[in-house]
């Protein structure tokens, strides 16, 4: 009101910028250093652990990864991820429910709880293992005289994995079952259905695509995590180490081809993961557009 | 399916109680409205009866039957959310076959008797072209009439409405009120229905229970509501209508501070509210300085005319008495009270 008082050239002054209109010179700068960023601290890296692993040719590196103990590091790897991540998408279903959908006392505490994988380092998370079943932990002398074996050995491997990577389906699926509430889980039960047939026709077919993303890349974490598994793991070659153990193994031992070739299956393991979820998210993002 | 219940209360944590005490009988086949403000309780009492909340105390009758220990999902109830809980990821089709493919294998018809019944009812709320559309591709009242077919796939004797016509523009609520109304009456079922807006529960209700804080003030036929409200609150409620402190005292109410003659009531002496129609408040034009009141605002809605007459410090609906044919903005004007309704302050009158 009052700009238009004060005549045209104080007028134009008072039209807000739009944000767009940023100056080109300033809009150049953060994109370049962005791109830099990215290039310097994961492009470069993602490239170095390929040239590496293939500098002597592609032979070496097969002859590294078909090494008993390589193949026995994978395997492991991939066993160890095909019980954590079932467990966790169960585990992750069933506490996003929780919290999604009822309002109990220790609600907020069990959503602070989901997080402290996160925010604890690793190492702490494979050392609570040790506390409570290692040789001098709690539970150590009455495994020790039952004969059950959990750190050192698969099923420590597979407990602190779960540790770690528990957060990654709960986190993904509690935003958004807060977000689509209760509304057609009741409406399925004024309908006559059962629990059971409202959680496979109305709440899993909402959730699937939120799920799937948590659960790929909780899958990339499970192959990947280092720290909590080396405490647990014992190192016993061939035994308890898994890929990323078996490149640090290597490494240490100065074999980098070996190391580097290892290394760079991990890698792929992983962008595989995340194309996957990048490839779910283009289809599900496709299906959004088809029904606005 | 008559509905019966008794002494409902439901408290959600410390504070007031959503319900205290309600008691509300409603016949066969009769289409009743839950009217009141937000937060009267009418939605929780809504979903008591469908069994999506249960009460702390009360007891809950359809169809004679105790239902306290019935789930939801065997009551048999249709419930039509206010936000219509379409299934998102389902076609319109499959939203309304929903609750018949849930049915146990014994009582589920066969897939083509399935499809024969979703299409009648698709044709039953008028949108049979859009049974391969999912709900975020057709419009507010589309999904309206989808979530109304999906609850009448059951063949719910007793259906329950949650603000049926709450999100949708007046044009298309108007529509639909009147053709739900004919639908109610063609299926023979009971229906009970929430909503904040009176005009629609007075088209198109039976009988109307209206709520405030918790109980029933008063359940009683549009006409009677408007003609012996129960209290002061169902008085200023329903309808448009002059609120005005006053005072009895000798049997007659005086309006302090505004050119109202006094009025005969029979209420209490002591200070008192007076409701007044704007139909029921006269104004008649009158000698500039006369003490009366000034027209502020003339509008014609095509039936008769509505003045806004400003008098003393408050602005007053009223109508021109008859013979005024044409009041105009700022003319002085005198005003006569025709009929009110005077309640003492702080408690009903009976």
């Amino acid at each position: 009101m009052g700009a238009a008082a004060l005549g045209p050239a104080r007028m134009s002054r008072a039209v807000p910028r739009p944000a767009a209109a940023d100056p080109a010179w300033a809009r150049r700068v953060a994109i370049a250093l962005a791109l830099a960023v990215l290039g310097l601290c994961f492009l470069l890296p993602l490239i170095a652990v390929f040239t590496e692993a293939l500098r002597r040719g592609l032979a070496p590196a097969v002859a590294a990864l078909t090494d008993p103990d390589a193949l026995a590091a994978i395997r492991l790897t991939l066993l160890v991820a095909a019980i954590a991540v079932p467990v966790n998408m169960l585990g992750g279903i069933a506490s996003a429910w929780c919290i999604a959908r009822f309002d109990f006392p220790g609600r907020r505490l069990l959503t602070a709880l989901i997080e402290l994988p996160f925010a604890v380092s690793p190492v702490i998370s494979g050392l609570v293992w040790m506390l409570l079943f290692g040789a001098q932990g709690w539970l150590g002398p009455w495994l020790q005289q039952h004969g059950i074996q959990i750190v050192f050995a698969l099923p420590g491997l597979v407990l602190a994995t779960i540790f770690v990577t528990f957060p990654f389906v709960a986190r993904t699926l509690i935003p958004l079952m807060q977000d689509q509430g209760r509304d057609e889980e009741e409406a399925a039960a004024t309908l006559g259905a059962s629990g059971w047939q409202t959680f496979w026709r109305v709440t899993l077919p909402n959730i699937r695509w939120a799920l799937l993303s948590g659960v790929l890349l909780c899958n990339a974490r499970a192959m990947g995590e280092f720290g909590a598994v080396a405490v647990v793991s014992g190192h016993i070659r061939g035994q308890t180490t898994t890929m990323p153990l078996h490149v640090e193994i290597l490494y240490n031992e100065y074999q980098f081809a070996g190391a580097f070739a290892v290394a760079a299956l991990l890698a792929f393991l992983a962008l595989v993961t995340l194309g996957a979820k990048a490839l779910l998210e283009r289809l599900t993002g496709r299906r959004a557009s088809l029904h606005p | 399916m008559s509905v019966e219940v008794t002494g409902l209360t439901r408290r959600f944590g410390p504070g007031t109680p959503a319900l205290r005490g309600v008691d509300l009988s409603v016949r066969t086949g009769e289409f009743v409205a839950l009217l009141g403000p937000s937060g009267s309780g009418k939605t929780t009492l809504l979903r008591i009866l469908a069994g999506l909340e249960f009460p702390d105390a009360g007891a809950v009758r359809i169809g004679g039957r105790d239902v306290a220990a019935v789930p939801a999902r065997e009551r048999g109830v249709g419930f039509v959310f206010q936000s219509y809980a379409l299934f998102r990821h389902m076609t319109v089709f499959e939203n309304v076959a929903f609750g018949l493919r849930v049915r146990p294998r014994a009582t589920r018809p066969t897939g083509t008797e399935i499809a024969a019944r979703v299409r009648r009812l698709l044709a039953l709320v008028q949108i049979p072209e859009l049974e391969r559309r999912y709900p975020d591709q057709i419009s507010g009242g589309q999904r309206q009439r989808v979530a109304l077919a999906r609850a009448l796939a059951i063949e719910p004797p007793l259906l329950l409405l949650d603000e049926p016509f709450g999100a949708l523009d007046a044009q298309v609520r108007k529509g639909l009120r009147l053709w739900l109304r004919g639908l109610h009456d063609s299926l023979g079922i009971t229906t009970l229905f929430v909503t904040h807006d009176q005009d629609e529960a007075m088209e198109i209700a039976d009988r109307i229970a209206v709520l405030r804080e918790g109980h029933i003030v008063q359940f009683d036929e549009p006409s009677a509501l408007l003609e012996r409200p129960a209290d002061a609150f169902i008085a200023g409620f329903l309808g448009e209508t002059n609120q005005l402190p006053c005072t009895v005292t000798g049997g007659q109410a005086h309006f302090a501070g505004l050119p109202l003659p006094p009025l005969r009531t029979e209420a209490p002496d002591g200070p008192a509210s007076a409701f007044i129609r704007p139909c029921d408040l006269l104004a008649a034009p009158a000698p500039a300085g006369s003490g009366g009141g000034v027209v502020q605002g003339v509008r014609h809605d095509g039936r008769a005319l509505h003045l806004r007459v400003a008098a003393g410090d408050v602005i007053l609906d009223a109508a021109p008495a008859p013979g005024w044919a044409a009041p105009r903005r700022g003319e002085p004007c005198t005003l006569r009270i025709a009929a009110a309704r005077i309640f003492p302050e702080g408690r009903p009158a009976r």
